[in-house]
């Protein structure tokens, strides 16, 4: 099958993008170069196209019973116009997906889920939809969206609006918010650890937002940028990736994402009594970050040791743009994931010594 | 993209430079392009034998790690250990700052690599 092409496809090869098939979608991995576009986010502003993102919304009398009956976070935690990052859970604990649930309303909620897990999660969640009164709908193909990140997005995007944007507050979002004269749902929400807007228009919309943020922005240096720098910015900021750091068999709890499995709350959900179990047991693997004392680069799939004994494996790895060391993420055997404990990475067929240290890579 | 003279070339883009009885061995400029950012590069130990097309060698970017094949086969003699502390000399220069020099184990087997000619060619046909 090809892969699709986002309302964006046209603006990527204009700009020179590399563009690729990323998870079913014509995907730019870079325009200008990974390094520059990954500290344009840090330093100043950043546009992705996010197009291929899916969204689903779920209406009707029982919309938050049913949405909090998937997800592992406290759905009812939030009110109107405020969004929660959640995982949605099997039955034995592993990620279906991770995804932003957005409240509008405490009967319509929108979900924005993984490109690459849409087909799967639509089916998932009409499959447990049970009898609970909602209405769901898939409208990925109708929806455009572009993220604006890094410290200059508020000053950028506002030259595009007479909304009054430091008004959404983080993890909050507007419905109408008109950008550049196109109507579109804005949150304060992104994939980089930076400040930033997600935005969210029609197909046609999207072009003209796209444009217009690149035209405003080029005071501020605004780069666009491509989903190489994306990926090194979310993995620097401590942002897990579906596939990666967790997926259908590595649960949240492994991953250390446990703020966001709400063991107890009063609902059931599905993969709660897998979770409740995992936890009360023990975890007997972890994600642990490491940071790599011989040369070399831990990349993605590399294998950890142990004393010669296979402990685990590297979920994502780089030599950090922002700090400039080889770091990486390793789901490895919990009684090695104490700081400071020296493990073995395998790079092809050397093996280079790197210690446990904090995930949290990037000190904010 | 810039393409040395008198240099023998692969298809993977890497170069060969004939010195005497020995011979220089690294990745073109496309190749060095298309890589981006380089921030390590990998490189065998002296006295390692390699068959021609075996990787000897990778190059990494922030990107990714690409290993680097053999154009020929032979002896590593020398090794470009500057490289190793300064791998972004290869995005300034990738012909001036080569990967490692190697004793040939049979030199006919230049004669089955592009000429820069050949080369200029395959990548105006690759674009």
């Amino acid at each position: 099958m090809d892969a699709k092409k986002t309302p964006l496809y046209d603006e990527h090869v204009k700009l020179g993008g590399d563009v690729v098939d990323y998870a079913g979608w014509f995907l730019p991995v870079q325009y200008e170069g990974l390094v520059p576009e990954h500290e344009a986010v840090r330093n100043a502003v950043g546009l992705f196209d996010v197009s291929h993102m899916g969204e689903i919304t779920v209406k009707g009398k029982d919309a938050l019973a049913y949405v909090n009956s998937l997800m592992t976070n406290d759905i009812a935690s939030i009110v109107d116009n405020q969004i929660i990052y959640t995982f949605m859970c099997n039955e034995s604990g592993g990620a279906v997906d991770d995804l932003l649930v957005y409240r509008y309303a405490q009967d319509f909620f929108y979900l924005v889920v993984n490109a690459g897990n849409i087909d799967k999660d639509w089916k998932w969640i009409q499959d447990h939809k049970k009898d609970f009164e909602v209405e769901l709908e898939n409208i990925s193909d109708e929806v455009g969206e572009v993220a604006i990140q890094g410290p200059l997005a508020e000053k950028t995007l506002q030259k595009l609006t007479d909304f009054d944007l430091s008004s959404i507050k983080f993890f909050h979002l507007n419905r109408n918010v008109d950008i550049a004269g196109v109507n579109c749902m804005v949150s304060r929400t992104g994939y980089t650890g930076e400040d930033g807007f997600e935005v969210y228009s029609d197909n046609e919309g999207i072009v003209k937002v796209w444009n217009a943020i690149l035209e405003a922005g080029k005071e501020e240096g605004i780069k666009p940028t491509g989903l190489g720098c994306r990926d090194t910015l979310r993995f620097e900021a401590s942002l897990p990736l579906y596939g990666h750091e967790m997926d259908y068999v590595i649960t949240p709890l492994e991953a250390g994402f446990k703020y966001f499995v709400k063991l107890d709350k009063e609902s059931d959900f599905i993969g709660k009594e897998a979770l409740n179990k995992q936890w009360n047991e023990g975890l007997k693997r972890k994600l642990a970050g490491i940071e790599l004392i011989d040369r070399g680069i831990a990349r993605e799939g590399y294998e950890v040791y142990k004393d010669g004994e296979k402990i685990g494996h590297i979920t994502t790895g780089y030599k950090s743009p922002t700090l400039g060391k080889v770091i990486g993420n390793a789901l490895i055997k919990i009684e090695f994931t104490e700081l400071g404990t020296e493990v073995d990475v395998k790079i092809r067929n050397k093996f280079a010594k790197a210690k446990v240290i904090s995930k949290k890579f990037l000190k904010k | 993209m810039k393409v040395a003279k008198g240099l023998h070339y692969t298809k993977e883009h890497e170069w060969v430079k004939v010195d005497g009885d020995t011979v220089f061995v690294g990745i073109s400029d496309f190749a060095q392009h298309h890589l981006g950012d380089i921030v390590y590069v990998e490189l065998p130990e002296v006295g390692d034998e390699f068959e021609k097309e075996e990787a000897f060698a990778a190059v990494e970017s922030v990107k990714a790690a690409s290993d680097i094949y053999l154009p020929v086969g032979g002896k590593i003699v020398e090794i470009n250990e500057e490289l190793m502390d300064d791998p972004a000399l290869l995005n300034i220069d990738a012909f001036e700052n080569w990967l490692v020099k190697i004793e040939m184990a049979d030199k006919a087997e230049l004669e089955e690599l592009m000429t820069s000619e050949d080369y200029e060619k395959f990548l105006a046909e690759e674009e």
